[in-house]
């Protein structure tokens, strides 16, 4: 039986989510022995291809973090909204109260060590370009599971992967259930 | 109407006259969600989290009279997915971020999430601009918490004798509001010991100093669900 | 404009008050007084106003804060609110507000920078027959067209008072199109009132039950057995009150009555008193019909020269009833009975949790019976006619007739008064409307219809209506014609109960989304789902109904729907590109990373 594909990533997150992923400890072997990881941070792969289950950690905040999410939903058949900021948008999402030409003054300009004759906000093309509001990624593409939490527990995790690797609706317990 | 008795999911369960269908309920220990309701004050039915069905029509169990022989409907399946979808839109109404909420694990709001298996809020965020009050030495007004159930204004008004809070503005502007000319908190006679301090069942009034006293994990409804410990703000009961 | 500092505004509120007696249950007319005088409700007012009345500060601001006619900033000396019903839209109302904004150098809803002119949209001011339409300062402006724009132009720039303008400008047409049994023949004034005192109040509420009529404000509760819950009550006093808040987008039937027969109305309401022992009886007149409070104080005084209202009406001792008008302030909501009275109490306009019924405990929680205009027009005339008169026309449970307010598309929009029973058929033949693709019956919370339930008839048995016959002719866009109406909703929820103050943005977002294209088809779910819990968790009639123009025109439009929906899949929730757009300009980036595609490629 060939084994089933992972893709994990993080966008506008702090890879809290994978850390909590990396949390399942000794499960890992288990997980090693029935799925291999394509796209992920774990193992520096680039594009994601067809995958079996993504795991998306963090919210929309620029371009680049859509055209990933996007990139997963087109090559993933599940994909999965891990921890708050992907579902609610989270600790990012702080600044949707904050005009954005605040934000990119408070960055690029008048931030306490800034240097910055210029005095311009950044054009190259390599950066990815803010959106006015951080989003969490259901309001960008269809998602199929969800797992709530800063970060979702590691037993919720592997409670969703061993729940899809089995075939079953992934369903957290209460204590697996939490926001915070 | 006399006393007698209604059923709740086939459960009898005894009322005296002038109860609603929640005074009778809390009265026999069975539990309807809420947040709006508190048995201390006038019955309000903002939330509608409450909503049960009774004799085939959908009420507030909160505001409902009970009457003899009723027959009432609460943990359905169709009133889960109601109340559920009451939760989401309370969650994209404000701005509730619990991971940094002091009121995280004792918030009767995101209590009732967890009992519902809300697991995401399904409907866009609205991210609405609201005004945090920190003007006061005492207690911070976070509005993005709030969900307007109005307790703090009828513990105020009512309790207190006050009239320290009141809602302003219409529908989806509809916002808390304080009796100051300056709109600040530090204005009011709000003051330590104030029973509108001690109601709010989200994270939208805090006493400072006590927000962190217990961890994060060890809270009130981080093990066990809202139907078996009831709505109870925790901080005001040491 | 006159501007006063804040001491000058405590003490000119200050008089305002001390003419409603510094009565807080009038603070709705205080505060509409208040900005009539200062064009605003200032911060200073709301101090004031709380000294004086004994208020809270923050309870006089709920209260300023609530209803549309107030503002917290100053508006023009020319203050214009410009109709937004549906129908004026379909008459081509959005360019002659923009004509006028240009004309005068104005933004909508911003005042004019010396401060003259504000220019602001308003929902259906209730002159659908003849729009588009509008207010300035309060005055109906009716038949709007680019010639009438560019006349008041010229007015407010020559700086003529709004009281000088040519009066052909406020002229409002009755378009009556077909009488019948109140239309048709009016009793005299007494008549009702005499025979109520002749019959005596068991025998008239007897025959109001012959009659078999119900409320016409679209319920269609009967109001004879309203009238004997209020009559059985206990209480030493109880008050009758006229529901004129005709906010229902496309109605405008009471408007005409108030005007054509407002005698008729205050018969049945005296009548009414007679029956339940009121001494009180109000009139909650909605604000945009503050043009019709002149005429109706006159004909209230006449009544009381007539001795038909006041102390021992007609000779009759103990029978002492008298009429106030209360106005309202711009809330839809205030036309649900028991907003109405707490507005009347000068209150916001939340709705009341019931039971209590008014009946049992209304307005200053006495028993109150709140009626229809066209109720209490009905029930002044089967006083005078007696109940067989009245349900030997209708059909067996619809007694009587229903004044139809027939606007859209149609050759003669305007009044009709039908028996209860004609189809939409027949009344599209009449207003000259045949060929329509869709009629909305009952406004926006009502019921919206095609072609195949034309044969559907006007009864609380099958049509329950308040009036509006709104007419979509072949062509129009239904899916326009919901997004419309369910901002409107959004605009109008008084904001108390969850699932309306959420539940009505998130669906008019929705519906936003749909018809710019930016929805899939699974995005239309969670909308279904969250109508049905609109509905079934409300609080009242609004919140119940509000999800009725999406769910009815999907249901019988789909087409209008499926044209739009960009697949299957959901879209994203927001526009993407233009989410990027303020960043492009700070970075001064336009290359192929700075933009978003909105459809999934």
């Amino acid at each position: 039986m060939s084994k089933i594909r992972i893709a994990t990533t993080s966008l506008a997150g702090c890879f809290g989510c994978h850390m909590s992923i990396l949390d399942i400890d000794e499960k890992l072997f288990d997980l090693a022995a029935v799925a291999e990881f394509d796209r992920s941070p774990i193992t520096d792969i680039k594009q994601c291809g067809p995958c079996d289950i993504g795991i998306v950690e963090g919210g929309v905040c620029n371009a680049e973090n859509v055209e990933v999410l996007r990139e997963f939903r087109r090559h993933c058949k599940v994909l999965i909204a891990c921890g708050a900021c992907a579902i609610t948008g989270g600790i990012p999402a702080l600044r949707n109260g904050v005009p954005l030409v605040e934000c990119m003054a408070e960055a690029y300009l008048d931030g306490i060590g800034t240097e910055n004759p210029s005095r311009t906000v950044p054009n190259d093309p390599e950066l990815p370009l803010l959106l006015n509001r951080v989003h969490p990624i259901q309001e960008v593409v269809r998602i199929d599971h969800f797992l709530p939490g800063c970060p979702p527990p590691a037993e919720a995790i592997w409670q969703a992967i061993s729940d899809l690797l089995a075939g079953r609706e992934p369903t957290l317990s209460y204590t697996q259930l939490h926001y915070d | 109407m006399a006393d007698g008795t209604i059923t709740i999911d086939g459960q009898t369960v005894p009322f005296t006259e002038g109860q609603t269908i929640m005074q009778a309920a809390e009265a026999a220990g069975v539990y309807i969600a809420h947040l709006c309701h508190h048995p201390e004050f006038r019955p309000h039915g903002s939330c509608k989290l409450c909503t049960v069905k009774a004799g085939g029509r959908h009420v507030a169990a909160c505001t409902a009279p009970a009457s003899d022989g009723l027959e009432v409907e609460n943990e359905s399946e169709e009133l889960a997915a109601g109340r559920r979808a009451l939760l989401q839109l309370l969650f994209v109404e404000g701005n509730h971020y619990c991971p940094f909420c002091e009121r995280s694990g004792n918030c009767q709001l995101q209590a009732l999430a967890y009992r519902y298996g809300m697991v995401e809020p399904h409907f866009p965020h609205f991210y609405p601009q609201r005004e945090v009050d920190a003007s006061h030495p005492d207690v911070v007004l976070e509005r993005n918490r709030c969900i307007l159930c109005a307790l703090c204004v009828r513990a105020s008004r009512d309790v207190d004798g006050k009239h320290v809070f009141d809602i302003v503005g219409r529908g989806i502007h509809a916002r808390l509001a304080v009796n100051s000319a300056s709109g600040r908190l530090a204005d009011t006679d709000l003051a330590p010991g104030d029973r509108a301090l001690e109601v709010c069942p989200v994270g939208a009034i805090i006493v400072r100093g006590r927000g962190f006293a217990v961890p994060i994990g060890e809270r009130l409804y981080d093990h066990r669900p809202i139907n078996e410990i009831g709505n109870r703000v925790p901080e005001s009961e040491q | 404009m006159e501007s006063l500092d804040d001491e000058g505004v405590v003490l000119r509120v200050g008089e305002v008050a001390a003419r409603h007696g510094d009565d807080p249950h009038r603070l709705v007319q205080i505060l509409r007084d208040v900005q009539a005088a200062l064009h605003h409700v200032p911060a200073a007012a709301l101090d004031g106003l709380a000294q004086r009345l004994g208020l809270a500060r923050v309870q006089v601001e709920g209260v300023a804060t609530f209803y549309s006619h107030l503002s917290a900033t100053a508006r023009g000396h020319y203050h214009f609110l410009f109709s937004d019903g549906y129908t004026d839209r379909m008459l081509g109302r959005e360019a002659l507000v923009e004509q006028l904004c240009a004309a005068l150098g104005v933004e909508r809803g911003v005042p004019s920078a010396d401060g003259r002119v504000t220019i602001e949209d308003t929902a259906c001011t209730g002159l659908c027959d003849q729009g588009p339409a509008g207010l300035v300062n309060g005055r109906p402006l009716s038949g709007l067209g680019p010639m009438r724009i560019e006349t008041i132009a010229g007015l407010v720039k020559l700086g003529v008072p709004v009281d000088e303008w040519p009066q052909e400008l406020f002229d409002v047409a009755d378009n009556i199109h077909r009488r019948d049994l109140l239309l048709a023949g009016p009793i005299q004034s007494g008549d009702g009132v005499r025979a109520v005192l002749e019959r005596g109040a068991e025998a008239t509420l007897a025959e109001v039950e012959r009659a078999g009529l119900r409320g016409r404000g679209g319920a269609g509760f009967p109001t004879a057995r309203k009238w004997g819950f209020c009559r059985q009550a206990e209480a030493d006093e109880r008050v009758v009150a006229c529901n004129a808040d005709e906010g229902e987008p496309g109605t405008f039937k009471d408007r005409v009555l108030l005007h054509t027969q407002p005698d008729l109305v205050f018969e049945g309401m005296t009548v009414c008193a007679r029956v339940i022992g009121a001494r009180r009886g109000l009139v909650y007149l909605r604000g945009e019909y503050a043009f019709l409070r002149e005429p109706l104080e006159a004909v209230l005084a006449e009544r009381r020269r007539q001795g038909l209202l006041g102390k021992a009406i007609l000779g009759a001792e103990g029978f002492d009833f008298d009429i106030e008008i209360h106005l309202g302030a711009g809330a839809y909501i205030c036309g649900e009975e028991s907003a109405m009275i707490e507005s009347l109490e000068g209150h916001r306009g939340t709705p009341r949790i019931r039971p209590p019924f008014p009946v049992v405990s209304g307005y200053l929680g006495l028993p109150t019976v709140v009626d229809n205009v066209e109720s209490f027009a009905a029930a002044g005339a089967i006083a005078a006619h007696g109940g067989d008169w009245f349900c030997a026309c209708g059909t067996a449970e619809s007694t009587g007739t229903k004044l139809l307010s027939v606007a859209g598309d149609c050759a003669r929009p305007g009044i009709y008064e039908f028996p209860f029973g004609v189809t939409v058929a027949e009344v599209l033949e009449a207003c000259g409307g045949s060929g329509a693709r869709a009629v909305q019956v009952g406004g926006p919370s009502g019921t919206c219809i095609g072609q195949t339930e034309f044969s559907r008839r006007i009864a609380f048995e099958d049509l329950a209506t308040g009036g509006a016959f709104t007419v979509f002719g072949p062509g129009r866009d239904m899916v326009e014609v919901a997004l419309h109406h369910s901002r409107f909703f959004a605009h109008e929820s008084c904001g108390f109960c969850t699932p309306c103050r959420v539940g009505t943005s998130v669906l008019a977002q929705g519906l936003e989304r749909i018809a710019r294209g930016g929805a899939g088809r699974a995005d239309l779910e969670p909308l279904k789902q969250l109508s049905g819990v609109m509905r079934s968790m409300s609080h009242c009639g609004l919140g119940m109904t509000a999800a009725n123009p999406f769910m009815q025109t999907l249901e019988r439009f789909p087409e209008d729907y499926e044209e739009r929906l960009a697949g299957d899949d959901v879209m994203p929730a927001f526009d993407l590109d233009a989410a990027l757009a303020e960043a492009r300009a700070l970075s001064g980036r336009d290359d192929a990373h700075a933009h978003l595609e909105q459809r999934h490629g």
